[in-house]
């Protein structure tokens, strides 16, 4: 049996607040293999980004694992010495943000930056390292870098600044991407763009991809297989072709029926009653869902509920699935 | 255009000046032409989608049309009375300034968190509609609540107490307390999730069919339009560069720029397409642009010769369709 490349076991993650504890993931399971482009999705609030920090170790102060046992490519992560983990990062394992003005250092000229993740993980001559930051640039497709290269992140647009962002995360030639909302906020012609970018630098370099996304469209066009979050919890994972075809979770039909793509009228849509149950709540049901579920049935109430095979490769954690 | 529209603008402009230039030194004004000459009519009941990258002016647009700011040129006519003289505080004291409502993107930044859901949906009232007594001021503003599927228990709580679906329900209550007759939705569901969104969507449908108010509706996401919206007016840089009924626009659009961002869109379950049309590149600069060139010349996949030295004008291609384009794609089937 081969070792997958990322394999995340059973990750719970709390947050001390001033108004209490914060149940953010309960239990998140999942693999990635190489060359493999899992999509996360769910509302926003659910847990994704919290996912993606855990596995990079990025979790702010308040927040505290209170277990998981995250591998890659059989190597416990969690049990790296922090320089390990720091070298681990951005070497092996890389992340794109949401913003990338916000993600870039303001008063950093771009080039420098790019340059700051080459040398701390291969060091090498200046010139060497010039040549390793304009590679990573082209491989972007920044236009004219040499001279890009000294600008600074406010003089470069939207679409620009994340292919710095990305130019950064791939400059070490990773094995592991993980891009969380890497075009919200973008014009869907940049969106296009961008995304064709990660997948073919991923594609070249047999990468495995974890796309974060609150937009099932854009999951669906780019991914081999999703996996629904919602609340903390893995609701469903599933091939992407399956996923949509045959949505075995209440929550991942409510999504489906939301998307505008999926109908012809407004008035075909169909909203996911109520939000997010408070994650601070002590009492939270074994399925946060079932506070909004139109097919809650009693034994929904009982504890202990996994995620259960429901066809080659699709799981659905549910009591009373479609 | 017909006397009949609730609002006209023709060769409407909004230039910001970032430079006044000095005459003697001769330094050249800089101006950035954020809304450059655009012509446009919406008809009683009517939903019309402003579409179009960000920075392109659908926002300074949407403000001119609610006389929220002033335009440089162009003319503005109200139920084809022409206000283009008339002052933004002069329109704001008149009947006009509660037929057009204006709603606002960022639900949050545009509601004031001092207050509760009655007074704010009650404020606008009191400025615009006064009422006889309190009684009938309370019955104006559940009236508004329950229009929007506000349950009347959250008429005493506060924004911070709100979700974003609920905060977006306010901010549409707001509006539609002074019956207006047009309501001008700058990126209304941009910060929601799809599930919030699709209620939001459902709502303004409803509000269009029930109330008979017509609508402005500013969006990126041409898919959400397309549900909400009868016909469709892409901007770029500034100008309208096609506007037609929406079947026709999805269906057969003519500039290579509505094309290439009907292609983007990303569409559940149809897999990577292979047809798509990528606009590498930046779009030209907003400031003092040239008009001797297109201004889609440098990102269009179909440009030629002559789109380098000749601005295109927007022409009639038949059935309410406009077009800004020297080569506009054919419709499919049709005779080149
Ligand atoms: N630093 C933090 N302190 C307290 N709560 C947090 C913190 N970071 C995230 N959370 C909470 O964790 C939950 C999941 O957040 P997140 O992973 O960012 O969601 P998503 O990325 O799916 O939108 C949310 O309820 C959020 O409020
Ligand atoms: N107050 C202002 N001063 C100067 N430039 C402005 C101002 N408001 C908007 N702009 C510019 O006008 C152009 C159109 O902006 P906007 O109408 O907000 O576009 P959109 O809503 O389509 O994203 C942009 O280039 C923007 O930078
Ligand atoms: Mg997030
Ligand atoms: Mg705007």
């Amino acid at each position: 049996m081969s070792v997958p490349l990322l394999s995340v076991r059973d990750l719970t993650v709390d947050f001390a607040t001033r108004d209490g504890t914060v149940h953010v993931l309960d239990g998140v399971n999942f693999e990635l293999a190489a060359g493999e482009t899992l999509g996360i999705v769910g509302e926003s609030g659910s847990g994704k980004s919290v996912t993606a920090f855990a596995i990079m170790g990025i979790l702010d102060h308040a927040a505290r694992v209170l277990s998981g046992d995250i591998r890659f490519e059989g190597r416990d992560v969690r049990a790296m010495y922090p320089r390990e983990r720091d070298l681990w990062r951005g070497k092996e394992a890389s992340i794109i943000f949401q913003n990338p003005r916000t993600a870039l250092n303001p008063i950093r000229s771009v080039g420098r930056q790019i340059a700051d993740v080459v040398s701390r993980h291969t060091p090498g001559s200046s010139s060497e390292i010039r040549e390793s930051v304009l590679g990573a640039m082209r491989q972007v497709r920044i236009p004219d870098p040499e001279r890009r290269m000294s600008s600074y992140p406010f003089e470069l647009s939207g679409g620009l600044c994340q292919r710095i962002g990305i130019a950064a995360a791939l400059a070490c030639h990773p094995r592991l991407l993980i891009a969380d909302e890497p075009t919200t906020g973008l014009d869907v012609t940049t969106q296009a763009v961008i995304m064709d970018m990660i997948r073919d630098i991923a594609r070249q370099g047999n990468l495995g991809t974890v796309l974060i996304t609150h937009d099932l469209a854009l999951a669906s066009e780019y991914c081999d297989r999703i996996l629904v979050m919602h609340a903390g919890h893995v609701v469903e994972t599933a091939p992407v072709k399956d996923l949509f075809a045959n949505p075995r979770h209440p929550y991942t039909y409510g999504l489906l029926n939301s998307v505008p793509s999926m109908v012809d009228s407004v008035h075909d849509l169909r909203a996911i009653p109520g939000s997010l149950p408070d994650l601070r709540r002590a009492d939270l049901p074994p399925c946060r869902f079932a506070e909004r579920c139109p097919r809650r049935i009693p034994a929904c109430d009982a504890p202990g509920l996994t995620l259960k095979e429901a066809g080659p490769s699709h799981a659905v954690a549910c009591r009373n699935p479609l | 255009m017909t006397t009949s529209s609730i609002i006209t603008v023709e060769n409407l402009k909004r230039h910001f000046v970032l430079d006044r230039g000095n005459f003697l030194t001769r330094r050249k004004p800089v101006n950035l032409h954020a809304v450059d000459g655009v012509t446009l009519d919406i008809q009683p009941g009517e939903a019309v989608g402003l579409v179009g990258e960000s920075g392109c002016g659908k926002s300074t647009l949407a403000r001119v049309l609610c006389r929220l700011i002033d335009s440089t040129s162009g003319r503005i006519l109200f139920e084809g009375r022409d206000i283009t003289d008339m002052s933004a505080s002069a329109f704001a004291g008149s009947q006009m300034r509660s037929d057009i409502q204006m709603v606002f993107q960022d639900p949050t930044e545009s509601l004031n968190p001092l207050f509760n859901v009655f007074d704010l949906i009650a404020d606008p009232c009191r400025r615009l509609k006064p009422q006889k007594n309190r009684a009938a001021l309370r019955a104006k503003v559940e009236a508004a609540a329950v229009s929007v599927n506000l349950p009347l228990e959250f008429l005493t709580r506060f924004p911070h107490q709100l979700s974003g679906g609920q905060k977006a329900r306010v901010g549409i209550a707001r509006a539609m307390v002074v019956d207006p007759r047009l309501l001008v939705l700058d990126e209304p569901t941009a910060a929601l999730d799809v599930s919030v969104q699709a209620t939001v969507l459902q709502l303004l449908g409803s509000l269009r069919r029930d109330k008979g108010v017509a609508l402005l509706f500013v969006s990126h996401d041409l898919n959400v339009v397309r549900l909400l919206c009868s016909r469709i007016v892409v901007m770029y840089l500034g100008q309208v560069v096609e506007s037609g009924p929406t079947d026709h626009l999805f269906h057969a659009p003519q500039h290579p720029y509505t094309h290439a961002l009907l292609s983007a869109i990303p569409t559940l379950g149809s897999g990577a397409r292979r047809d798509r049309i990528k606009l590498d590149g930046d779009p030209q600069s907003p400031v003092n642009p040239s008009a001797d060139k297109c201004r889609f010349a440098g990102r269009c996949p179909l440009q030629q010769e002559l789109c380098t030295r000749q601005a295109p004008v927007l022409s009639r291609t038949g059935s309410g369709r406009e077009v800004r384009c020297h080569f506009p794609l054919a419709e499919p089937g049709a005779p080149k």
